[in-house]
């Protein structure tokens, strides 16, 4: 069983991001992994447990941007790669898609790709469908239950979180998985494991490297704005009883014409 | 032909998610600016009652399929579908909710029409006969502006960003049928069922959210049934904070919320949770009971047009984005101000 879980590096989601010169800034607050991609690790961990192989990170990102895989890897993933290439420096989800699935193809030998949902910076949530679809693999996104997973038959059942419940869809392998937060809780790194990660030897693939056709990107963000700022007038509702503060809270919510 | 906007309407089993009727009120001021056509997508079980619905709510062309393997969902076919009348059409503009299903096939028929995606918009403007984008990212802390190069565009559009049109129930049509060309040998998929049918209002469609948050087990009047451990007593307290949440929202004709908190400690389902690693939610009404208001829920939130928190910290930060506080103890006010609504709203 060989798993590969694609992560990204964000800013920490406690950050305070402002727009500066039509770009986003988040002052000296930490790069990390991307919070729904910690659920992916944990289940790539828990599946290798219950199946061996490997657990193979990949991440595509700046040159240097590794603090996001070393966490990965004191969770206890097996090796990582960075793609990494000025080229990609205004990539766009489909491009990075291209990329990932050709890095993919360069681990070989591959069963299941883990995603997170999607990434707290673009908010973008369309990455690892589209890295699917050129993979030509099936996708089953926002896993909650990997319910059985049987390398043997190269066949996976899982149950999906979707707006009506809970989908249950069993598909064959390879096949790419996002996983949703209730899969389970990411495990903290050990103490050896922050130890091996801070040793480890993280390869850098170019574009070059992975002999793939990529596509220009086509998405343009020429600029990111703060959102306006909404006038709040707060208004703290005070009375001499419960019942007196509920019937004026009452009335005024009624006045805001919003029910 | 060409210069088409493509709507996809997402359903499942005859319901449509109410957003999709919102993406075709947006076709709809998009068309008078860029003129074209609107061509309706109906996919899934019941496309013929779907199909209907859309001429009611204004659409004059829609196409559907009664491909078996498009009965239950799957993305790869239901992509196959989009694909095939997008090319079709000469689609410029593809237009899905931003729902799970939605965002899936915009990304992969991105792929497959080598088209660039712009999920989760919550504008579109018109410039130069360009389409320009706004989406919220980092959580909503920042807005970005964004278009593609060259077309076909492909969006998904946030729910209650976009009016739905009138519904005329005169108005009717005849769909057309497509052969979506999907061969069920090729589709490595199969949907067993469903295990847990939910119901009740969808969080992200709801005009009215109440949430709960940690506060909502702490009540220490109460006294729990015996034979209960220190975490089953946490539960139990919570369910019945959470009781009060529940009628508060069904009175409101609302959904009910929770923060991380609450579903970390196993009060209410993760499906429930708002915050940025639960569901964007942007209600006319939000009211938070017992949540502090940090930031990852706020980003979740704070879009909501009336925000309204009960908290017993004065110095909660959930204050700061409030209309309305009520500095007090959730378990007194909860009751009284169902009541009060029960009376107003009838
Ligand atoms: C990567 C990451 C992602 C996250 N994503 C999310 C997310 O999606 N959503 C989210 O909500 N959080 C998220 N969080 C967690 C977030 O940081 C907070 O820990 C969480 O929101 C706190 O929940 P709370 O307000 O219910 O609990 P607390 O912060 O403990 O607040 C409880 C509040 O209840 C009040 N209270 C207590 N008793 C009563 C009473 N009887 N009556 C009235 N008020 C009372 C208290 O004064 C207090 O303000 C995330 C954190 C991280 C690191
Ligand atoms: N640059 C990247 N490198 C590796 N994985 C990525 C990258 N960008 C996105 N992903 C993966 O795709 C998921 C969805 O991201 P997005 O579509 O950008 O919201 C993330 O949770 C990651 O698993």
């Amino acid at each position: 069983m060989n798993i590969v879980v694609c992560i990204k590096q964000v800013p920490d989601s406690a950050a305070t991001v402002v727009a500066e010169g039509g770009q986003a800034s988040w002052g000296d607050a930490p790069l990390v992994m991307n919070p729904w991609d910690e659920y992916a690790v944990e289940t790539a961990l828990l599946q290798q447990e219950a199946h061996g192989g490997d657990v193979t990170i990949i991440s595509v990102g700046a040159e240097g941007a590794t603090e996001a895989i070393k966490s990965a890897l004191a969770m206890g993933c097996s090796q990582a790669y960075l793609v990494s290439d000025p080229e990609l420096a205004a990539a766009d989800s489909r491009v990075i898609a291209h990329v990932l699935a050709a890095a993919i193809k360069k681990v070989g030998d591959v069963d299941l790709a883990l995603f997170g949902k999607q990434a707290i910076d673009s908010d973008m949530g369309v990455t690892a469908p589209q890295t699917a679809r050129i993979l030509g693999w099936p996708v089953l996104s926002l896993v909650s239950v990997v319910q059985e997973l049987n390398p043997e038959d190269g066949t996976i059942k899982v149950e999906r979180s979707i707006e009506e419940g809970r989908q249950v869809v069993e598909s064959q392998l390879p096949a790419v998985v996002t996983v949703s937060k209730d899969i389970a809780d990411p495990r903290y790194p050990s103490f050896m494991g922050i130890r091996k990660a801070a040793r480890a030897d993280i390869p850098v693939w170019t574009l070059a490297d992975l002999e793939a056709d990529i596509p220009a990107p086509l998405v343009r963000w020429p600029e990111v704005v703060n959102p306006p700022v909404r006038e709040i007038t707060n208004e703290i509702i005070s009375g001499d009883s419960p019942d007196e503060i509920a019937e004026t809270l009452a009335d005024k919510i009624i006045g805001e014409k919003v029910l | 032909m060409g210069n088409q906007i493509l709507v996809y309407i997402d359903q499942y089993k005859g319901q449509v998610m109410p957003v999709s009727w919102e993406v075709l009120g947006a076709a709809q001021s998009l068309a008078e600016k860029l003129g074209g056509g609107i061509v309706v997508l109906v996919a899934g079980e019941a496309p013929q009652a779907v199909a209907e619905q859309a001429f009611h709510y204004g659409a004059t062309e829609v196409y559907c399929s009664d491909s078996p393997s498009l009965a239950d969902y799957r993305p790869e076919p239901f992509t196959d579908f989009v694909v095939k009348v997008a090319q079709e059409q000469g689609a410029e503009v593809v237009l899905f909710p931003t729902t799970t299903r939605g965002r899936e096939l915009a990304a992969m028929s991105a792929v497959d029409l080598g088209a660039g995606v712009m999920p989760d918009v919550t504008a579109l403007e018109v410039e130069d006969g360009r389409l320009i984008a706004t989406r919220p990212v980092y959580a909503g802390k920042l807005l970005a502006k964004t278009y593609c190069e060259t077309g076909p565009q492909i969006i998904t559009l946030r729910a209650r960003a976009y009016k739905a049109p009138e519904v005329d129930s005169s108005r009717t049509g005849t769909p057309i049928q497509v052969d979506a060309g999907v061969v069920e040998s090729d589709v490595s998929t199969r949907v067993l069922g469903y295990t847990q049918a939910k119901g009740g209002v969808s969080l992200a469609d709801a005009g009215v959210i109440v949430s709960g948050g940690r506060g909502v087990s702490n009540n220490p009047s109460l006294t729990p049934p015996e034979g209960m451990d220190e975490k089953e007593v946490e539960v139990w307290r919570a369910q019945q904070g959470f009781k009060l949440v529940g009628e508060l929202a069904s009175v409101l004709g609302g959904a009910v919320g929770a923060s991380r908190a609450a579903v970390d400690a196993d009060y209410v389902p993760y499906e429930n949770q708002v915050g940025q690693t639960g569901k964007l939610v942007s209600p006319d009404l939000y009211i938070a009971c017992g949540i502090s208001g940090a930031i990852q829920h706020q980003a979740g939130m704070r879009s909501s047009k009336v925000i309204v928190a009960i908290n017993k910290d004065p110095d909660a930060p959930i204050f700061k984005l409030a209309r309305f506080g009520v500095v007090g103890d959730l378990y007194d006010i909860l009751p009284p101000l169902t009541e009060a609504f029960r009376q107003r709203l009838g």
